[in-house]
């Protein structure tokens, strides 16, 4: 009974410490970009869906209230999701369960952070000073990773220049590091043992914003649709007894969740490319692995093999990714608008040459909450 | 907001209902944690329908990280749903009769039947007029310490400049609701209070009294909803849970703008659209559960709603004695729900209306249209 919904509209804001405008200018920023990219004005919006990380982060609570003047929201419905570091997917998501379910035709889905409004690592912390931040919880995991695997060090380096080159083709990233190489990223500090400086997302101001629509408004729509063909979400405790917190089993079941429902039987070669949520650098071939899209004991191999280069065999984070740029609340809606872009034909200079199926994905939590969903040129694609 | 637009209103493909319901009792301070309060919810309504954990297709959570003041307090709040193995989730920050709202429509996709719906507040370990006051915009007029009471004084006086309502009809609210609680077990404030008495207090924050303000209170609240036939199976037969599904016949949800000034407060044109997109003109209305935080508000939203007048109405309005008799803050809206749920369950009511809130002075604005089975 679900209808079909695709993406019609893209607009992102330049992430960066963005002391220029307000959090409703920076949201209206990416909303109007978005609604002119689907040729739309607020006027055409039938609801519109929010998603941010933790209220603290700008210290504004439950900010669907005063930001509903800025989304034009004024007589229309507006909903707000948090589900930490996922709520960019998980709201992607909720929009489009809301075109599917028929009761509304265009939804406009907008997801921000504002991180120079107050003290994110504070905030990562659970609002505890003296806190291990995020890196600190995910560090031991990715000991545990290069343990299991026998991945050797460089690989979370590779990752890291990697997508700050990607970066350089964005003109919306964060950092555009042009001299950026395997020496720096090992000279940097370490923050969190592997974690070098180099290896972690920056922190980031910027919103992201998508229209969602029917298939009839799709049709019609000026930019070639990004039909959405499947989309899933799996949460599990964030810590029990022989919890495995690096092949994580909601990851998995995600993952086996989107694939089944996209038609997907083998996702490397039927999956053109991907923008996977990472935030410190081994988390690439960790998810690789973590979402069935390679072997166990495979990720790090296609990274260093130069596979999720641009042009490689499976590209990752052709955008840059989390890695170049990290507004917190919008990150994960912008690995699934960049997703988007791919399989529009409007990534740019980072475009992947033919991309007709792409993944957008993102975490959060202690690596518990996941949200995933696969985009595609065709309503009905068929796979290699 | 144009009420006269001609167009047909959304009725789902697929019909869902309420099933079971379960909430703890409002309390000042609830002794144990957050996912405590829930999981004793869980446990009832799973207790009542016979389901399995596994049963329960999709999750959906709403709860405040400002309330605990600790950012991503909501992840914790799993422990006490259950999430292993894992399961199908999300979470609004916004009051559980939105979380409601989302569950309802994702179950018009048809590939599941049952989910959980679920809201949770503790209140008592902060100060909800300093909290509450992190709501407003943060350029404009959350520096001027503009709090929710504030605001609901402001709206109370616009009532009363207007010639649309009295102290003493704010008074009548409150003593009506006092009244009403002392049959609900679960009210935190239950008492025959006269309307002169409740005049004779001092003001709080003028025009209110501290009486036309909620109490604080903790508490959890959860539903579980099923669609067609899985809902019939769940309820038939039940002896300790609801004997018929508790049908939702339309629900909507609108918001204004965020600045007082520009709104005219002695109306609430969103609640108006949201009536008229859930429903609620199409047939007689039993009972009506409204989430009156602040007693002026009762006034607002009775005009909204087209149930003008107490005296020329048959309509029971906030029977269980609604917020003013507690308020477990982001479950407030669902319990609303829950109580109109819970008589058309037994059989006491047909139709009814819930309604939520969120925001200063009745911003947004949630109708939800409840029915049974003849």
């Amino acid at each position: 009974m679900a209808r079909p919904c695709a993406v019609v509209g893209i607009g992102q804001t330049k992430y960066a410490k963005r002391l220029d405008v307000s959090l409703d200018g920076l949201v209206r920023i990416a909303a109007l970009r978005a609604l002119e990219d689907a040729g739309m004005t607020f006027a055409d919006i039938d609801a519109i869906v929010i998603g941010k990380a933790p209220d603290a982060l700008e210290g504004v609570m439950m900010p669907e209230l005063s930001l509903a003047d800025a989304l034009g929201a004024v007589g229309k419905p507006i909903h707000r999701v948090h589900t930490a570091g996922s709520v960019g997917a998980s709201t992607a998501i909720t929009g489009v369960t809301l075109v599917e379910s028929g009761r509304y035709d265009r939804v406009l889905v907008v997801c921000y952070e504002k991180q120079s409004e107050g003290n994110a690592t504070w905030a990562l912390s659970g609002g505890r000073s003296g806190g291990q931040g995020a890196g600190g919880s995910f560090a031991p995991w990715i000991r545990s990773y290069i343990q299991r695997s026998g991945a050797p060090e460089h690989i979370g380096w590779k990752v890291a220049v990697k997508d700050r080159l990607n970066a350089l083709k964005n003109p919306y990233a964060h950092l555009h590091l042009p001299d950026i190489s395997i020496e720096k990223v090992r000279e940097s500090p370490m923050l969190w043992d592997p974690l070098h400086f180099l290896e972690s997302c920056p922190s980031s101001d910027g919103a992201a914003a998508i229209v969602l629509a029917c298939e009839d408004v799709a049709r019609k729509a000026p930019q070639p649709p990004a039909w959405v063909i499947a989309h899933a979400k799996r949460t599990e405790f964030s810590s029990f007894p022989g919890r495995d917190t690096v092949r994580i089993v909601a990851g998995i079941d995600c993952a086996e969740a989107l694939y089944r429902k996209a038609g997907i039987t083998n996702p490397i070669e039927q999956i053109d490319c991907a923008e996977l949520y990472v935030p410190f650098s081994w988390y690439e071939p960790m998810w690789l692995e973590g979402h069935l899209i390679c072997p166990e004991g495979d990720g790090w191999k296609l990274t260093d093999a130069g596979d999720t280069e641009i042009g490689g065999r499976f590209p990752v984070n052709m955008s840059g990714g989390v890695l170049s740029s990290n507004a917190i609340g919008a990150s994960g809606l912008i690995r699934c608008l960049e997703a988007a872009n791919q399989v529009r034909g409007t990534a740019g200079d980072y475009q992947v040459d033919g991309a007709r199926v792409a993944l957008g994905h993102a975490y959060g939590g202690a690596a518990q909450y996941f949200a995933m969903w696969i985009v595609a040129n065709e309503l009905n694609p068929t796979y290699k | 907001m144009n009420a006269s637009t001609a167009h047909k209103r959304y009725v789902p493909a697929r019909d869902v209902a309420i099933v079971a319901t379960a909430q703890t009792p409002c309390s000042r301070s609830y002794a144990d944690t957050e996912p405590s309060m829930i999981m004793r919810c869980v446990n009832s309504l799973l207790d009542d329908t016979g389901l399995q954990r596994s049963d329960l297709e999709f999750t959906i959570a709403g709860s405040c990280d400002y309330l605990s003041g600790m950012p991503f307090a909501f992840v914790s709040n799993i422990d006490g749903v259950g999430a292993w193995p894992p399961v199908y989730e999300s979470h609004v920050e916004m009051d559980a009769a939105w979380a409601l709202h989302e569950a309802w429509l994702r179950l018009q996709l048809g590939d599941i039947d049952v989910a959980i719906v679920i809201g949770s507040g503790k209140s008592s370990p902060g100060r909800p007029r300093e909290v509450y006051a992190l709501q407003t915009d943060p350029y404009t007029m959350a520096p001027l310490g503009l709090d929710t009471i504030s605001l609901a004084g402001i709206q109370g006086r616009a009532l009363l400049d207007a010639h649309v309502a009295t102290e003493a009809d704010f008074a009548e609210v409150v003593s009506r609701s006092r009244r009403s609680a002392l049959a609900n077990p679960n009210a935190q404030v239950a008492r025959d209070d006269t309307i002169d008495a409740l005049l004779a207090e001092p003001y709080f924050s003028a025009p209110l009294r501290r009486h036309d303000l909620p109490p604080i209170s903790d508490g959890a609240a959860a539903v579980i909803i099923a669609a067609g036939d899985r809902a019939r199976a769940i309820t038939d037969g039940s002896t300790v849970g609801f004997s018929r599904p508790v049908w939702i016949r339309g629900m909507d949800h609108r918001i204004e703008s965020h600045h007082p000034g520009l709104r005219d407060l002695t109306q609430s044109p969103s609640t108006e659209r949201a009536a008229i997109e859930a429903g609620v003109h199409e047939g007689g209305i039993d009972v009506a559960e409204l989430m009156v935080n602040y007693s002026p508000e009762e006034i607002v939203l009775r005009r909204a709603l087209g149930f003008p007048s107490l005296a020329t109405d048959d309509t029971d309005i906030n029977p269980s004695g609604g917020p003013l008799a507690g308020h477990p803050v982001m479950a407030t809206g669902l319990v609303r729900v829950i109580e109109v749920a819970n008589r058309i369950g037994a059989g006491t009511a047909h139709r009814g209306v819930a309604h939520a809130s969120s925001g200063p002075c009745l911003q947004q604005n949630l109708v939800c249209v409840l029915e049974g089975d003849r």
